[in-house]
């Protein structure tokens, strides 16, 4: 832009060869199509993708439709398969914090949406995730209303459990454990949410009435079982980890024995 | 004729909310099922005024255009949440919080509004620890604070770099809960494109179902829009892709005042720019003041690279220009001194950068307490980059990150057209002409959590709304606008795309309606602004159709409102002559760079009436500031 200067690397750009998995509608057939782009190393990989739509509208023809929105890897909206990894080849990012410069000049990327029966392809590369939501209306809150709670500082929570809540706590939930997974499990998700209100003081009173809440929506809504691959881990852009698939499994079975409010 | 009354409570400051509390009228556990309240959005303070309504007993409409209430752009807020809770025993008060926040928003905000925000402030911790959000705590258990820029106090409670997230994804659970008891519908990828007025009450909504492109009418008693700010205007901004001005403008055009739309803020430590293809600009969080310097070399077009410039060469300017605030100055003022120093020639290789240098803070606290305390915005800093910020100093550069002005609202969170209630960043009622850090997380939570279920009741309960259905003329009438807006953008057909013209006006609203402004360059933007608005409407092309997902459809219908917008900035900009928090007149200002405000003359909030296409009718609230006597502003 006219006033910003460039304070980047200046580089050359990379020409590249996409396969771009592109589809009507949830109908529809889809397929490859071929793109040759030019992009800038600095550039990140939906920024890629914008030039490309921009080209393709201004000849009149329909952008490749997908989603993104915070562009900093935290609201979960993104989500790509690129060369066959969910958020693409490098660890613990979001498919929008993925810059070009991991990329070689003349290397052939391709671009599928997440696949898994329970998240729908909507347009090219658009998923329906909805089914996260449902999990989560089951039971994963702590049930108090506004108003009437106590001082925070009532409630001393040790500094390690306060940090291994949050890091159940730090899901985005963008699918990619689901997508990465051969059974399409939603195990990592879903733990994740319990974890978070296991571990900490505030969430014992429901805690085994979540639990078995959220895995009976889980099954129901066509999401696989857990095997133990931890592909899910492997791929998630929060290094979410598969202890909480433990955690969640000791609870679920816990509350046999524990609880008898809910029938599952 | 439109009447300004602000409806704030009589009595002393502390005890207004008090009074106003007891004196709304309440609606009856029993009745309360037979309203029903719409909110749209479903950030901080749409998702806590959704889950807060339905607590209640209301029957609750609630519209995001995500996929899921969760990725509302409140989660990426990073640093924090201030409340006056004096845990650190550092001197804090609900009194200082608000002296804090009007003399932050340089004297133009509503003192009884601010009160009341910092007033509820502690009440929003609690309910959060409630709700089972993790944030930071000491060995001890109890919860840990840091400082942010423009308090010298340490109030800001935060959850690692990703506080927006842990707040959202309490107030989403929340609201999830309510979905789940059946008091709150959710009604997802639906874009508000007009508010239903009918007899001068807000009485429904007409939205885009985004994945069937349907025109889809819902009615209710009230509306409340949590539909966020505009930055977007400026097309690279640290705001998300999607947030746009569009609700709340097509309120505006409905009978809403907008107000104070030229109190921008530009944040001071946002990544600059990488080239022409940039769709944003990511934010660096204001914490990382706490401990990084900010500085440039004392020459003009430096070339070195950061580690061989030696200390003597280099200028360390906000310590040097405000020593008590140093490196924790206020945004604004932060913003406008890397602005200046860069217009010198002495930023990064001559360029728009200054460095954020954590060299000091490494040498005295260890890399490990700095890697405890900002390791995820290092690595995001390193992945976006390509540097590691523990060797060589981040680069940084102000970007348009947050609105202060936006719809105007009285007391209550009421707009000018009755029935319809703004909450969160897109009213415009607490922050003034600029807001400080920490401080969004905590309006929109107010609004949400403590303020509508209030005032909502008493609207209910005094005005007895009636409930229109859909098949209501007004709201057929509504309907087919927003139908043939649709068709007459899908009919252009042009050469340029969205993205090219939104990019077009981007940079008109940035190098004439950003960080500083003037009177020639204002009159020269609202002329930019209608050549390229007419340009758009007679050249865009939009491929696709309406009957199914489109997202350059969607874009399109928002750049359609940025026109609207950019040109009220620079005229609200124009109308301001006094430089105040983010706004910048070149024309007023000190010998030493520092804004001059004009409190004679200018000591009101500017309410802009919609009167036709490129018309407003100026309105104005006079502050009055009974409690914090307006001063100079200093940070020195």
């Amino acid at each position: 832009m006219e006033t910003r200067k460039s304070n980047g690397s200046g580089s050359d750009g990379l020409s590249l060869k996409l396969k771009i998995w592109r589809q009507k509608s949830s109908r529809s057939p889809g397929s490859f199509i071929d793109y040759d782009v030019q992009v800038s190393p600095d550039a990140s990989f939906l920024e890629m993708l914008d030039e490309l739509n921009n080209k393709l509208e201004a000849k009149g023809e329909e952008p490749v439709h997908f989603e993104s929105d915070c562009r900093e890897g935290i609201c979960g909206t993104c989500g790509l398969v690129i060369n066959g990894h969910p958020h693409g080849p490098l660890p613990k990012i979001a498919t929008c914090q993925l810059h070009m410069r991991n990329f070689k000049d003349g290397q052939t990327i391709w671009i599928e949406p997440f696949r898994a029966k329970a998240f729908p392809v909507i347009k090219d590369l658009m998923v329906d995730r909805s089914g996260f939501d449902i999990i989560l209306e089951a039971g994963g809150y702590i049930s108090v209303n506004t108003g009437g709670s106590p001082d925070a500082n009532l409630i001393p929570i040790p500094k390690d459990v306060a940090g291994e809540a949050f890091d159940a706590a730090a899901c985005i939930g963008c699918g990619a454990c689901v997508a990465a997974c051969k059974n399409a499990s939603a195990m990592l998700f879903t733990s994740a949410k319990v974890s978070q209100y296991a571990l900490l003081p505030q969430g014992q009173q429901e805690r085994y009435r979540r639990v078995q809440k959220m895995i009976a929506v889980m099954d129901e809504l066509g999401f696989g079982s857990c095997t133990n691959t931890y592909a899910c881990e492997a791929e998630c852009p929060k290094g979410i980890s598969v202890t909480n698939i433990a955690r969640m499994n000791r609870d679920f079975v816990s509350a046999k024995f524990k609880s008898k409010e809910v029938e599952v | 004729m439109i009447k300004l009354e602000s409806k704030i409570p009589e009595g002393h400051i502390s005890e207004k909310w008090t009074n106003h509390k007891f004196n709304m009228k309440l609606v009856n556990p029993a009745n309360k099922r037979k309203y029903t309240v719409i909110v749209v959005g479903t950030g901080l303070a749409g998702a806590s005024a959704a889950a807060s309504l339905g607590e209640l007993g209301y029957n609750v409409l609630a519209f995001t255009y995500h996929d899921s209430a969760r990725r509302a752009h409140s989660i990426a807020a990073q640093g924090g949440i201030n409340a006056a809770k004096n845990y650190q025993n550092d001197g804090d008060s609900v009194y200082r919080l608000f002296y804090d926040t009007v003399k932050g928003g340089d004297f133009r905000a509503r003192e009884a509004n601010v009160y009341r925000l910092a007033e509820v402030s502690g009440n929003i911790i609690d309910q959060c620890v409630a709700q089972g959000v993790p944030f930071a705590r000491e060995y001890g258990g109890l919860l840990d604070n840091r400082s942010f820029g423009g308090a010298q106090v340490s109030r800001t409670f935060y959850a690692r770099g990703q506080t927006g997230q842990q707040l959202l994804l309490g107030a989403v659970s929340a609201l999830n809960r309510q979905v789940n008891k059946g008091s709150v519908k959710l009604f997802t990828r639906r874009e508000m494109l007009d508010v239903v007025v009918i007899d001068g009450y807000a009485k429904g909504i007409v939205c885009r179902n985004l994945l069937t492109g349907e025109i889809e009418k819902y009615s209710a008693h009230a509306v409340c829009l949590a539909t966020g700010g505009y930055s977007n205007v400026y097309f690279l901004s640290t705001n998300a892709m999607n947030c746009n001005v569009t609700a709340a403008w097509r309120a505006h055009k409905r009978g809403a005042l907008f107000a104070n739309p030229c109190f921008t803020q530009i944040h001071p430590t946002c990544l600059p720019l990488h080239g022409e293809s940039q769709s944003k600009l990511a934010l660096m969080s204001e914490s990382l003041r706490n401990d990084g310097r900010v500085w440039v070399s004392k020459n003009k077009g430096e070339t070195r690279s950061p580690n061989d410039i030696p200390e003597e060469e280099r200028d360390y300017y906000l310590e040097r220009k405000y020593p008590s605030f140093g490196n924790l100055s206020p945004r604004d003022i932060s913003s406008r001194a890397a602005k200046e120093v860069c217009d010198e020639g002495r930023g990064v290789k001559g360029g728009e950068a200054v460095y954020l240098d954590f060299k000091d803070a490494i040498n005295r606290l260890g890399k490990k307490v700095i890697e405890e305390r900002y390791g995820n915005l290092f690595e995001i800093y390193e992945t976006i980059t390509g540097e590691n910020p523990y060797e060589v100093p981040m680069m940084i550069y102000p970007a348009p990150h947050y609105t202060m002005g936006g719809v105007w609202v009285d007391y209550n969170l009421m707009s000018t057209v009755p029935g319809l209630f703004i909450l969160g960043e897109a009213n415009f009622s607490d922050h003034g002409a600029n807001r400080l850090g920490a401080s969004a997380l905590m309006q929109g939570l107010a609004d949400g959590y403590f303020v509508i279920p209030y005032t909502m009741g008493n609207y209910l309960a005094s005005d007895k709304p009636s409930f229109e259905k859909t098949d209501h003329p007004g709201f057929e009438k509504i309907a087919s606008e927003v139908k043939d807006l649709t068709n007459k953008l899908l009919s252009i057909k042009g050469k340029r795309t969205v993205d090219d013209i939104h990019k077009q006006l981007g940079r008109i609203m940035w190098n004439k309606v950003g960080m500083a402004r003037n009177e020639k360059g204002l009159n020269e933007a609202i002329k930019d602004i209608r050549e390229l608005k007419n340009e758009f409407w007679n050249n865009v092309t939009i491929p696709g159709s309406g009957d199914d997902v489109n997202q350059t459809l969607e874009r399109a219908g928002r750049l359609v409102d940025y026109f609207e917008l950019g040109e009220l900035m620079a005229k609200d900009a124009l109308d301001r002559n006094e430089s105040c928090g983010g706004h910048f007149r070149e024309e007023y200002q000190f010998e030493d760079g520092e804004a001059k405000r004009d409190d004679e003359k200018y000591n009101y909030v500017a309410a802009w009436e919609f009167a036709g296409d490129g018309k407003w009718n100026l309105h104005k609230e006079t502050l009055d500031f009974e409690y914090v006597k307006p001063a100079i502003r200093s940070y020195k």
